[in-house]
């Protein structure tokens, strides 16, 4: 615990007396990058602007460097002042760039001289120095967002927080800026929370990920726990596991499950779960093979092989999502030249395969247990 | 057109040889409007300030006043300060009726609303989000509501503006309250009228070219500090 910098706990936000912010308990650890994800709405920037103590909430506690916060501007002010935010929107002063990124300092009554030397050091490492005095307003997208990421670098904060500060941009700069980011972070070994609804970006500067729905987080772990042991079948879905299917185990024999699913396909699991647990079971897209009939016969490791129908199929730059009917939709990702090799369209004859240990399964009674505990 | 080519030579005579009455006139016009336009910025800020940021109860029905009072009619403003000033008056005591000041007190109620109720617009025009981000910058209060007065200088200034624009031009009030009186209370709008009134249109055009030669040169200088602060 003593390795929190800043802990949440008992939180609730209410707004109208619907309450949209429900997290029991939330810790961010020293030096680490805690990534929150989620759909937009699920009150993500709520919680963010909580811990970045801009907003009181309505009941619960904030713990900062062992201390409960006291929600009263005289006491708020210095623990602002060890704490910076990145915004969505870049929200310029109307002023020079310089201006920009001195403003924090500016507040904190730092000598012009100090300000001017780390000012001018952080544009340069947010690759903007040649910009430092052309007025901020007239700039890009991209470009505005590194003035409000070395805006915030400059203060060198104790906590940073960043609320989805790329959503407004287009790709190629979101990349650019992501990469930047992310040597920054790591280089710098700053603590920081991150909020976003991309996954690739929670997965890219992540250790830590909190998934968060409908205001609670419901679930928080490394990256590779949350996306591939899902605690329940909605962190499941939104962390991109898309073919979701619900079922009971009848047998179970040395390790291998067989799973009846309510359209009564059997699939076999590697797990050890007795007969009769309902389960959820998760199957990645990338993990599915799509063969075509006539190679159903030839010999391979994996033990579902469903035949189906294609249903849809959406093309995703050099990968195609594809949609198999299989009494229930199973969705395959293939490279767009196996889907042309395979003549993949809609009313095709296929089989789609996956091995019994490419699944990741979730007890039902995990879920229903997670969720009326409240 | 001869009358009001006489006009302009009138003007330009009256200028070059410093008419020690009209300087008189012109010299209580610019302090008289000047101290109302000042007062109206020192309370008016704040409260414009308080209202558009602030979150109370009644705030819907105080801007609604303030928003009638920008455009409160100057004689409206003369009859009532008169009332209140006349001897028999609620503050008749204090003997202000017909003296400057009394043109100042009505000045400063025009200026006070149209002020404030620029405030107001120019504070709620500032994306809220740009406040947190302030304080999430380490804004102190006074910090923050400095910062925002430094974003809203163009609307600020354009409040500034208006408010002297409002008393510099108004006749009605200064009339009812100062009494025309030459060498104490007799300001340009208010000369104007009464040479007008002789038929001595050659002084009153004079006049009128001067007041917008005054006004002029005011916004001027404050639109250069607008346009050199904002446009950058």
């Amino acid at each position: 615990m003593s390795d929190d910098v800043l802990a949440v706990s008992g939180l609730i936000v209410t707004y109208q007396n619907r309450t949209v912010l429900e997290v029991e308990h939330l810790a961010v650890r020293s030096q680490e990058i805690l990534t929150i994800v989620g759909p937009n709405g699920a009150g993500k920037s709520t919680l963010l602007r909580v811990l970045a103590l801009l907003q009181a909430p309505t009941r619960g506690e904030v713990t900062f460097q062992g201390k409960p916060v006291v929600h009263h501007p005289r006491h708020l002010l210095p623990l602002r002042r060890k704490m910076a935010t990145v915004f969505q929107a870049p929200l310029l002063s109307d002023t020079s760039v310089h201006g920009n990124v001195a403003l924090g300092l500016r507040f904190r009554g730092v000598p012009p001289r100090e300000i001017d030397r780390r000012v001018r050091h952080w544009l340069d490492r947010m690759g903007i120095g040649h910009l430092a005095d052309r007025p901020a307003r007239t700039l890009s997208g991209g470009e505005a967002q590194r003035i409000s990421l070395a805006r915030a670098f400059v203060l060198e904060p104790e906590i940073l927080f960043l609320d989805e500060p790329f959503a407004a941009l287009d790709s190629p700069t979101r990349e650019r800026l992501l990469a930047d980011l992310e040597a920054v972070l790591h280089e710098s070994g700053i603590t920081a929370v991150f909020v976003t609804h991309e996954l690739v970006e929670a997965l890219r500067l992540a250790r830590r990920v909190g998934v968060m729905m409908e205001g609670r987080i419901l679930q928080v772990g490394s990256v590779d726990d949350v996306f591939n042991r899902p605690v329940s079948e909605a962190v499941a879905s939104f962390v991109g596991m898309e073919t979701i299917l619900p079922g009971r185990v009848v047998a179970e024999h040395g390790g291998l499950a067989q799973v009846e699913l309510p359209q009564g396909q059997m699939i076999e699991i590697v797990c050890e779960l007795p007969p009769g647990v309902h389960v959820v079971l998760c199957v990645p897209p990338d993990e599915v093979i799509i063969a075509s009939r006539d190679m159903l016969s030839q010999q391979t490791s994996a033990r579902n092989q469903l035949p189906g129908l294609v249903a849809k199929v959406t093309p995703l730059g050099s990968l195609h999502r594809i949609t198999v009917d299989c009494g229930f939709p199973i969705i395959a990702t293939v490279t767009r030249q196996s889907a042309l090799d395979l003549k993949l369209e809609p009313g095709r004859e296929v089989v789609a395969t996956f091995k019994a240990s490419s699944l990741h399964v979730i007890r039902r009674g995990d879920i229903d247990g997670g969720d009326v505990s409240k | 057109m001869e009358l009001i080519w006489q006009g302009f030579l009138q003007a330009f005579r009256l200028i070059v040889q410093g008419d020690p009455e009209l300087m008189g006139i012109m010299g209580l016009s610019l302090k008289v409007s000047g101290i109302a336009t000042v007062s109206s910025l020192l309370l008016g800020i704040p409260l414009g300030t308080v209202i558009g940021l602030g979150r109370f109860p009644g705030r819907g029905l105080v801007l609604s006043l303030v928003n009638t009072g920008m455009g409160l009619p100057p004689v409206v403003v003369g009859l009532f300060v008169s009332i209140f000033l006349w001897r028999s008056g609620p503050l008749g005591v204090l003997q202000l009726l017909y003296t400057p000041t009394a043109i100042i007190i009505a000045q400063f109620i025009i200026a006070f609303p149209v002020v404030t109720g620029l405030t107001v617009a120019a504070m709620q025009q500032v994306d809220p989000r740009f406040r947190l981000q302030l304080l999430g910058l380490g804004a102190s209060r006074v910090q923050l509501l400095w910062q925002l007065l430094r974003e809203t200088r163009l609307p600020m200034l354009a409040a500034v503006m208006a408010g002297f624009g409002a008393v510099i031009s108004e006749i009605g009030a200064s009339l009812m309250v100062g009494g025309n009186i030459l060498g104490y209370t007799r300001v340009m709008t208010t000369a104007t009228v009464l040479e007008t009134a002789k038929g001595n249109f050659d002084v009153a055009i004079a006049l009128s070219v001067i007041l917008l030669g005054i006004t002029f040169l005011i916004n001027w200088g404050l639109t250069a500090i607008q346009q050199r602060g904002g446009a950058g």
